[in-house]
């Protein structure tokens, strides 16, 4: 066994500098790695380019960055329950990537996978075609995207083991596994870490050799954004 | 005049036994509660479900379950999870037979613009533009004109577009129609609604034939 463990937070958060490429799962608020988003801010990196489906919301996830102008690129598919967010892109204070959601996991999927670039028929005919090549297959149009590069990934999942085995739990799981080992260095926090060994094999949804670093998260808040529910 | 109920209560009726169906935010998501019980059908949502169920019941939510736009739910008997590579693989591999989304603008060749107001407002996409580009059917939802009495089905879309070419069906609060290769065929009207109200409303170019039945909800 290959042992990913480091005894927490800081020592899983070192090596991150101004500048730096840094991917984030979650959906939402869900599946977020709240404990390095939160040291993150500790840190007061700056200059970051920050890959995620979204970009939290104004007091949680990546808003607490973006409050602190701590990001100078987003890259991201949907930012629409961000008002700063908003403000900042309408301003031109912060630069800002919109990518189709299949698109921008498969970018990191592509970077997880050693490919280069792919082929979508995503955003064809639209200005997120701007400026990439196309080509027909088969009479239909695709649009060429590339494989993203970045220094870190920050994942969070339910349980995992020293290995750096990881399971996810329900809607949780989203973007995490596609970006495990799509950057230079992967560091996994889980709610719970788990002795080597108790994971049944069968079951993992992420292999350890993607993941570098791993951790037991702390003092998880997992806010939820739009409560729904109906009476009894 | 349908309201946005009533717009969901017609969408249920396209719904058939063994699809896969992918709801958007807003209307489309009302549509599962008016799907027949006696077929079956699984809702997909991007973020990483299908066999979603109902909304939880108060105290019951979990945070690690929600769908596409945030809210908490529940799973039915044989659902699944999966992560968003293989949820996206489901949408462009064309696994999802049916596409329920929302739109600003409806052009008459079938194009789409539902994500951007330029300096206005910018959201993003979401999944929307993967889901228009590979749906095999795609029903929009939406209101006939827009909140200063536009319409919002036209001969060009002049929003930024989210897919070209690929609006099957459009029900709004007045009518259903279709996008065919001469413009939108009118279908259905809405209860109260006539061919007259609906062609003030539809700038693009409006095909009608024969007599057009009221919708049955």
């Amino acid at each position: 066994m290959i042992n990913k463990k480091v005894a927490n937070v800081t020592e899983a958060m070192e090596g991150v500098k101004d500048e730096m490429t840094l991917m984030l799962g979650g959906f939402g608020l869900c599946g977020i790695p709240e404990n390095a988003i939160n040291y993150l801010v500790k840190m007061n990196v700056k200059g970051l380019t920050c890959i995620s489906n979204n970009a939290g919301v104004d007091d949680f996830g990546l808003g607490l960055l973006l409050h602190k102008r701590q990001i100078k690129k987003m890259i991201s598919s949907y930012v629409g329950e961000n008002d700063e967010f908003e403000r900042q892109m309408l301003s031109g204070e912060l630069d800002v990537e919109l990518v189709p959601q299949g698109t921008l996991v498969e970018r990191c999927r592509a970077a997880q996978s050693g490919f280069p670039a792919f082929f979508t028929p995503a955003g064809y005919g639209t200005e997120v075609a701007e400026g990439k090549e196309v080509r027909e297959f088969n009479g239909k149009m695709y649009v060429l995207e590339e494989a993203f590069k970045a220094d870190f990934s920050f994942v969070k999942a339910w349980k995992g083991d020293a290995a750096g085995n990881l399971i996810f739990k329900g809607t949780a799981r989203n973007f995490n596994p596609a970006m495990c080992g799509a950057a230079k260095i992967t560091v996994a926090e889980v709610e719970e870490l788990v002795p080597v060994g108790s994971l049944d094999p069968n079951q993992i949804h992420i292999p350890g050799i993607f993941v570098q670093r791993i951790f037991e998260g702390k003092y998880y808040e997992k806010r939820i954004e739009q409560r729904t529910v109906i009476s009894k | 005049m349908l309201d946005k109920i009533g717009i969901a209560k017609r969408i249920a009726k396209e719904v058939k036994d063994g699809y896969y169906v992918n709801l958007g935010i807003g209307i489309p998501t009302l549509v599962a509660n008016y799907v027949r019980d006696d077929i079956e059908v699984e809702f997909q949502s991007e973020n990483g479900v299908l066999g979603m169920g109902p909304f939880p019941f108060e105290g019951e939510e979990d945070a690690d379950l929600i769908n596409a736009g945030k809210q908490t739910i529940t799973t039915l008997p044989g659902a699944s999870f999966f992560d968003s590579s293989m949820s996206f693989s489901m949408i462009r591999g064309q696994h999802v037979h049916l596409t329920i989304l929302g739109a600003m603008e409806v052009s008459e060749e079938g194009d789409i613009a539902n994500w951007k107001i330029p300096g206005k407002m910018v959201k993003g996409m979401g999944g929307a533009m993967d889901l228009v580009a590979s749906a095999e059917n795609i029903i929009v939802a939406m209101m006939h004109t827009n909140k200063a009495g536009e319409s919002k089905l036209l001969k060009k879309c002049s929003l930024p577009l989210t897919g070209v070419g690929c609006v099957k069906k459009i029900v709004t609060n007045l009518a259903v129609l279709e996008v065919t290769p001469d413009g939108f065929k009118l279908l259905e009207r809405a209860p109260g609604i006539s061919v007259e109200d609906i062609k003030k409303a539809t700038e693009g170019t409006l095909i009608i034939e024969g007599d057009i039945p009221e919708m049955v909800l």
